[in-house]
């Protein structure tokens, strides 16, 4: 195919050019690729917290076990509920012994109310969900108190949001500027062939012909780009996560394959713009 | 071949290029188009082939009007044109052959008829034997050959040329315009803006002169009007 020949042409025409653009490219993804892991590390690190989520509803004194077991049974029922744990008086003792220093001593479990730990599905730990929740089993009648940390609660879900806008506000703001710089490198491509583009026009080349070339040039140098900011991003996340001795967590293969196909779909857009306004002024 | 009609050419910096020409080109013509620097000559050439579009009035060329070409007609219409000008526009990356052949290339020809046609035009324009050779190896007279070739290999209705033997010596001079003589005779109209008067002396094609923009002479309108 002429086109593919042409792009291919190209770079062994002015590798040193080529090589510059796609480092370019590689470079201004590497950003965001950058910014992209930090973005999904905090999310990691907010959905970890997130599932610490629980509501405890600490059980009237002297309630028989086979009506705590049913209750346990009919809250596991409930559509935003994932898992009931009912904690005996004993079980909470031997909990607060492991988590709490004063307790070390104590032998006795009655002062200890018995409790239903209840965790909630993904999608139900908003503040909203969980006090509803919170409020039907207060409603039960062997439900003599509630605990769930509601402003913990509140807080965790203000600052996911936080994060969430601030992450898609400095994405969009890093991947515009990627566009711009790859769209400036490949304007530098399209205008040191201004010639031969001009020639090609003389001679009764059509636009999508003289266009077609710098299409797949564009695209390829994104790929190139696309996975070589992958490769940086790599490197980066080892060399962070071992200085810093913290668990991190890279791009899954979906995730990867977008990020090259997006600097794919950069690098075409660039040279369509760039060629496209090329054409528009010979 | 080509009409204009009233046409007139005006650029928004530099002011009128062209003002109310008319006149016309037929089949088969050469065509001298003189006058002095900034007279307009390179204008009406860039009318041709649709470079440029005139302010007022109408361009026809092989049927194609100003007035309605699209865009896209516009590289069709070039097809049927052979340009060539005073600075060559060869490229410097490739041979004699590769640049003539990127005509061809560009226009959707065969690839497997190409090397044929490429070899015709060069042996047309006497330079067979410098085929793999690159611009900068050639000749002044030799590259403005090898644009001639490219020129032609796709069979031009029309040759339009923009002071080709401007940047030559007498000799190359000579050899060029033999050249153009010979292409006209197989039936390919020309069109050539040039200077040299010694060329337009000895020679007795028809001439259109201009000077400001305007035609003030044509000389087959003075045989007309002396018959």
């Amino acid at each position: 195919m002429p086109a593919v020949r042409d792009a291919m042409f190209a770079f062994r025409r002015a590798p040193l050019l080529s090589a510059l653009s796609i480092t370019t490219i590689a470079f201004s993804l590497f950003a965001v690729g950058l910014f992209g892991l930090v973005v999904l590390n905090i999310r990691q690190a907010l959905q970890k917290a997130e599932e610490r989520v629980e509501i405890r509803a600490f059980v009237a004194d002297k309630t028989p076990i086979e009506q705590l077991a049913l209750g346990a049974t009919d809250v596991a029922r409930y559509d935003e509920v994932l898992k009931v744990d009912l904690v005996t008086q004993e079980q909470a003792l031997e909990r607060a012994r492991n988590e709490l220093g004063e307790f070390r001593d104590v032998f006795e479990a009655e002062f200890l109310p018995s409790s239903l730990d209840v965790r909630l599905k993904p999608g139900f730990r908003d503040p909203e969900s969980v006090r509803r929740v919170a409020q039907r089993l207060k409603a039960l009648p062997f439900v003599e108190d509630i605990r769930f940390g509601e402003e913990w609660i509140a807080q965790l879900y203000r600052l996911r949001n936080i994060a969430g806008v601030a992450g898609i506000a400095l994405g969009l703001a890093f991947a515009a500027v990627a566009v711009i710089i790859i769209g400036a490198t490949i304007r530098m491509a399209v205008l040191a062939r201004s010639r031969e583009i001009s020639i090609m026009r003389l001679v009764g080349a059509t636009d999508g012909y003289v266009r077609r070339p710098f299409l797949i040039e564009g695209f390829i140098k994104g790929v190139l780009g696309g996975v070589f900011a992958l490769v940086l991003t790599w490197v980066a996340i080892q060399i962070v996560g071992g200085y810093l001795n913290f668990q991190t967590i890279f791009f899954d293969r979906a995730l990867a394959i977008t990020g090259v196909l997006c600097g794919a779909l950069i690098g075409l857009l660039g040279s369509a713009v760039s060629v496209g306004r090329h054409l528009r002024r010979v | 071949m080509i009409r204009f009609t009233r046409v007139s050419k005006i650029y928004p910096k530099s002011g009128p290029a062209l003002t109310n020409v008319s006149f016309s080109v037929a089949k088969g013509e050469f065509v001298f188009l003189t006058g002095p620097s900034g007279a307009g000559k390179s204008t009406i050439l860039k009318l041709i082939f649709m470079d440029e579009r005139p302010t007022d009035g109408e361009v026809r060329v092989g049927g194609q009007s100003s007035v309605t070409i699209r865009r896209s007609d516009i590289a069709k219409l070039r097809r049927r044109l052979g340009i060539v000008f005073q600075d060559f526009r060869l490229l410097e990356d490739r041979t004699a052959e590769a640049n003539v052949a990127f005509a061809l290339e560009v226009t959707g020809t065969p690839r497997a008829t190409i090397p044929g046609k490429v070899s015709r035009v060069l042996v047309q324009v006497g330079l067979a034997s410098k085929a793999t050779s690159y611009p900068r190896e050639l000749s002044g007279g030799e590259q403005q050959r090898v644009a001639i070739a490219r020129a032609l290999v796709n069979d031009p209705v029309l040759l339009v040329a923009d002071e080709p033997t401007g940047n030559l010596d007498d000799r190359a001079t000579r050899g060029v315009f033999q050249l153009l003589r010979d292409i006209n005779a197989s039936g390919t109209a020309v069109l050539m803006a040039t200077h040299n008067l010694e060329l337009i002396r000895r020679s007795d094609y028809r001439t259109i002169e201009l000077n400001r923009g305007e035609i003030v002479f044509d000389s087959s309108e003075a045989a007309k009007a002396a018959i």
